[in-house]
């Protein structure tokens, strides 16, 4: 029955959707209010029966009703109740409708909490929002089913690739499609601009906080993603460059890119026409993304057409949602441009340059993604692109990137002064210069590419507090006045010094880890001692335990430093009884200065086993620094500025608006 | 839908900046381009070999064994011979080959003989991914350069073939194989082979 009402919400939301599409459109052109308020409310309904449809589908999950396929195929009783939970989403049907469920989060959020914007304007991006809904609602109806039942049912269920039972991976996709579909309303802004004919740096600022929502969700799911790996698979690895990861991390640069290109617009009303497309591209990509992945085949492009109706539904929707809003930019854009002007030294200047590189990145990443698809359709010839293509064209376009990041944020508008600015910075790039030596005296023998990489991180964390350092007065002015001007400080200044920071701090783990990696692969047996990077680890046998829903024999280990005990680390391999498939649970040892991470291999003869181990400096920065950007996104979302709410906009634009307290 | 700003748009059509207005149709042109793709990536559907090879022998390949491994490598000669087979292409570095692992050595266990191509491999990896893994393959080819890969026409790893008992290739699937496609697919295209 509550199975039957989830499939009726779906279809009642489908309609709510449609409404929600077309009548506010209506509404807005002939400025009818009763018409336009006609939005909000199909918002909240479509929200409304979403949710129901959501949480019928959790429910059968809970309950494991095995007359529901979608239960059926992927659970199992013998499931932990977080992982029948998470197993909603952990599939194709499911995870679309988590997927409609966070659009239609967004449009309430905006249908209840969008006061300031003016009632034309909400009304088309509500009906922009609308027709998104449309499209999804009716490709989960029509190709993707959750609801669709099972006669007989039968009396277990085959549960779920215990691969993807783990708790980092029940709250990754949720963050991920947060970030995925927060930037859909960045998208319907850019297209609601377009059809008013009209951007203006109070547009710019009502699009900073969806903008800054999305990009943090979208941020802390890939690292959640990237931490999953790195524990997960056994590897010690962290970013494989799979097709996967790619269309993840394509939104994720454009995002990035749009963030900084909305600054330009909201304070000098520059770089208008450049910045509603990229926020067209970043939700395209984020909807290439979803569907190059989605039928949870992972290998590559192929997972796009699994199922002939579904891919052909799909090329639909991209194609109406990017080529008609495209259509609509090459139609309507050139009219926008105009605005602040500005010298070629300037911090507009600075923010092209970080646009052109991160452009660039995209268009990079997109190509290798897609490359051997273009190849095959055009030639007929069969490549894989593999992580070389993808490191010989990344990191040469992030390194002068990151170069630029603290001398652009100390640029002033209009027009800057280099050499002060350089002048300003020597203090942090002799620190960073001292860095790099310090690595190179602790590694002996360093690679030039580890070297890199800390100068990098070094030149970001210490170029970024120079650059907070300065703007409150530290070493020029009293003590006193120092303090007034910290508290003075927007927000804004705090979350960009935590974001940068956060970059310099991720890029240093990923260099340690990718460069200074010890690894020892040997066969041991119980009482055995080793050697690995300075500590000393010794094999204490192995029992049998049981788990919930697997069996596992569990390998013990302890961590000696100097014949002092430090810790005891235990690796699994796992026997899940459902799936009848094993699994391995690497023993990580987290510190500050590295992971030392255990796992335990086959069995051998008498009592030897099969043992990797490996000892990955710094592993943890990545996550911390991927924490600390997030953090800055957060603390940005926090400003005064978005708090308090964008302010009508002026009949002229104004750089430094007025907040209403 | 209202158009309010028109006669702007008619005044700066006449400015410099027109010359460069077929710059805002580069993403539309780009977007039609990458489209096409798509359109016909999506008619080829990729599950299935391209029926020139379906029914047809095995491409002639000869491959070297992994360092360390005393099973003679893998060539064409090595299979049909009355017997029905899996060969499977797979890398230590594709994440999905870690996923359809215990299938392989599910099939293997039954006594399905299962034989790899390990495509575009380091040596000491592959041993650590066997090692860690188990190995469900009789023999394995080490495909270097990829090039035997190619002669299949395979897009990426893991990729698997069914060989029937004359040394034709029967069935091909592309990405993982998974509980829905073993017991859907590939078992009963096994079982119509060794009838």
């Amino acid at each position: 029955m509550i199975v039957e009402i989830g499939h009726y919400a779906l279809v009642l939301a489908l309609c709510f959707a449609i409404v929600q599409g077309t009548v506010p459109f209506w509404g807005a052109a002939r400025q009818d209010p009763a018409l336009m308020s006609m939005a909000p409310a199909a918002a909240l309904g479509q929200f409304l029966f979403v949710s129901m449809a959501f949480l019928a589908l959790i429910y059968a999950h809970v309950t494991s009703d095995f007359s529901v396929l979608n239960v059926v195929e992927n659970s199992s009783t013998m499931k932990p109740l977080i992982y029948k939970i998470s197993g909603v989403w952990g599939n194709h049907e499911g995870s679309l409708v988590l997927w409609v469920w966070i659009l239609c989060l967004f449009g309430a959020a905006v249908a209840a909490r969008g006061h300031n914007l003016p009632d034309s304007f909400k009304a088309r991006v509500l009906a922009i929002q609308g027709l998104i809904g449309v499209a999804f609602l009716a490709f989960i109806l029509f190709t993707s089913n959750p609801f669709a039942r099972l006669t007989p049912a039968p009396f277990e269920g085959n549960g779920l690739n215990p691969i993807l039972q783990d708790p980092g991976l029940a709250i990754h996709p949720p963050m991920l499609y947060l970030g995925y579909v927060g930037f859909s309303m960045a998208y319907s802004f850019a297209m609601a601009a377009l059809i008013e004919g009209r951007v203006d740096p109070a547009w710019a600022r009502w699009l900073r906080p969806w903008t800054l929502a999305a990009w943090t969700a979208l941020t802390l799911g890939i690292a959640l993603g990237s931490w999953w790996a790195y524990y997960e698979l056994g590897w010690g690895g962290f970013w494989f460059w799979d097709p996967v990861e790619n269309a993840s991390f394509m939104p994720w640069l454009a995002g990035t890119a749009l963030l900084h290109s909305a600054i330009v617009v909201e304070k000098r009303d520059a770089l208008k026409s450049w910045t509603i497309l990229l926020a067209i591209l970043t939700f395209s990509l984020s909807l290439l993304g979803t569907f190059l992945v989605r039928s949870g085949v992972l290998t590559s492009v192929h997972a796009f057409a699994t199922d002939p109706s579904r891919g052909l539904f799909i090329l639909l929707i991209l194609i109406v949602a990017i080529g008609g809003s495209l259509a609509l930019y090459a139609w309507r854009a050139p009219t926008m441009e105009g605005g602040g002007m500005f010298a070629p030294i300037s911090r507009e200047s600075g923010l092209v340059l970080n646009n052109l590189l991160l452009a660039a990145a995209t268009a990079t990443v997109l190509l290798g993604t897609l490359y051997p698809l273009i190849l095959e359709t055009t030639t007929g010839a069969k490549i894989s692109v593999g992580g070389p293509y993808f490191q010989a064209t990344f990191i040469p376009l992030m390194v002068p990137l990151i170069a630029a990041v603290p001398i652009g944020a100390m640029l002033a508008w209009k027009r800057a002064d280099l050499p002060g600015v350089l002048a300003r910075l020597k203090l942090a790039a002799a620190a960073s210069l001292l860095v790099l030596l310090g690595v190179w005296a602790v590694r002996d023998g360093s690679s030039v590419m580890g070297l890199l990489g800390f100068l990098m991180a070094a030149w970001l964390v210490l170029g970024s507090l120079t650059e907070l350092g300065q703007r409150i007065g530290l070493g020029t002015l009293p003590p006193g006045r120092v303090l007034g001007r910290l508290r003075g400080l927007p927000r804004s200044a705090f979350a960009m010094v935590i974001a940068h920071a956060g970059l310099g701090v991720l890029i240093a783990g990923m260099t340690a880890v990718s460069t200074g990696q010890t690894q020892r692969i040997l066969t041991m047996s119980a009482g055995q001692t080793v050697d690995l990077a300075g500590y000393q680890v010794r094999f204490d046998g192995v029992e049998d335990v049981a788990g919930a829903n697997y069996r596992a024999q569990r390998g013990q280990f302890t961590l000696l430093s100097a014949s002092r005990v430090v810790a005891t680390i235990n690796s699994e391999k796992r026997t899940y009884l459902v799936e009848r498939m094993p699994t391995t649970e690497a023993g990580i040892r987290t510190t500050l200065l590295g992971d030392t991470y255990l796992v335990l291999g086959d069995a051998l003869s008498a009592g030897r086993w099969n043992v990797r181990m490996y000892y990955n400096p710094l592993a943890v920065w990545m996550w911390l620094g991927a924490g600390i950007m997030g953090v800055g996104g957060l603390v940005s979302l926090s400003d005064r500025r978005l708090r308090v709410g964008a302010p009508q906009p002026a009949a002229k634009p104004s750089t430094a608006a007025p907040a209403r307290a | 839908m209202a158009i309010t700003h028109r006669p702007e748009a008619t005044d700066l059509d006449r400015t410099p900046k027109s010359r460069w207005r077929w710059l805002f149709l580069l993403p539309l042109f780009v977007f039609v381009g990458v489209g096409g793709f798509l359109a016909v990536g999506l008619t080829r559907d990729p599950e299935k070999l391209p029926s020139a090879l379906i029914d047809k022998p095995v491409p002639a390949f000869d491959l070297p064994p992994l360092a360390g491994r005393e099973d003679g490598g893998l060539k064409t000669a090595d299979l049909g011979h009355g017997q029905v087979m899996l060969v499977n292409v797979f890398a230590s570095w594709c994440i999905p080959c870690k996923v359809e692992h215990p299938m392989l050595m599910r099939l293997a266990k039954e006594g399905i003989p299962v034989v790899g191509i390990n495509y575009k491999d380091k040596p000491e990896d592959v041993a650590r991914f066997l090692a860690e893994m188990g190995s469900p393959y009789q023999k394995i080819g080490a495909d270097r350069d990829g090039r035997a890969a190619i002669d299949f026409g395979v897009y990426g790893v893991p990729e698997t073939f069914i060989i029937g008992k004359d040394g034709k290739i029967a069935y091909r699937l592309a990405g993982a194989i998974q509980e829905r496609e073993l017991e859907e697919n590939i078992r009963p295209v096994l079982k119509a082979l060794t009838r």
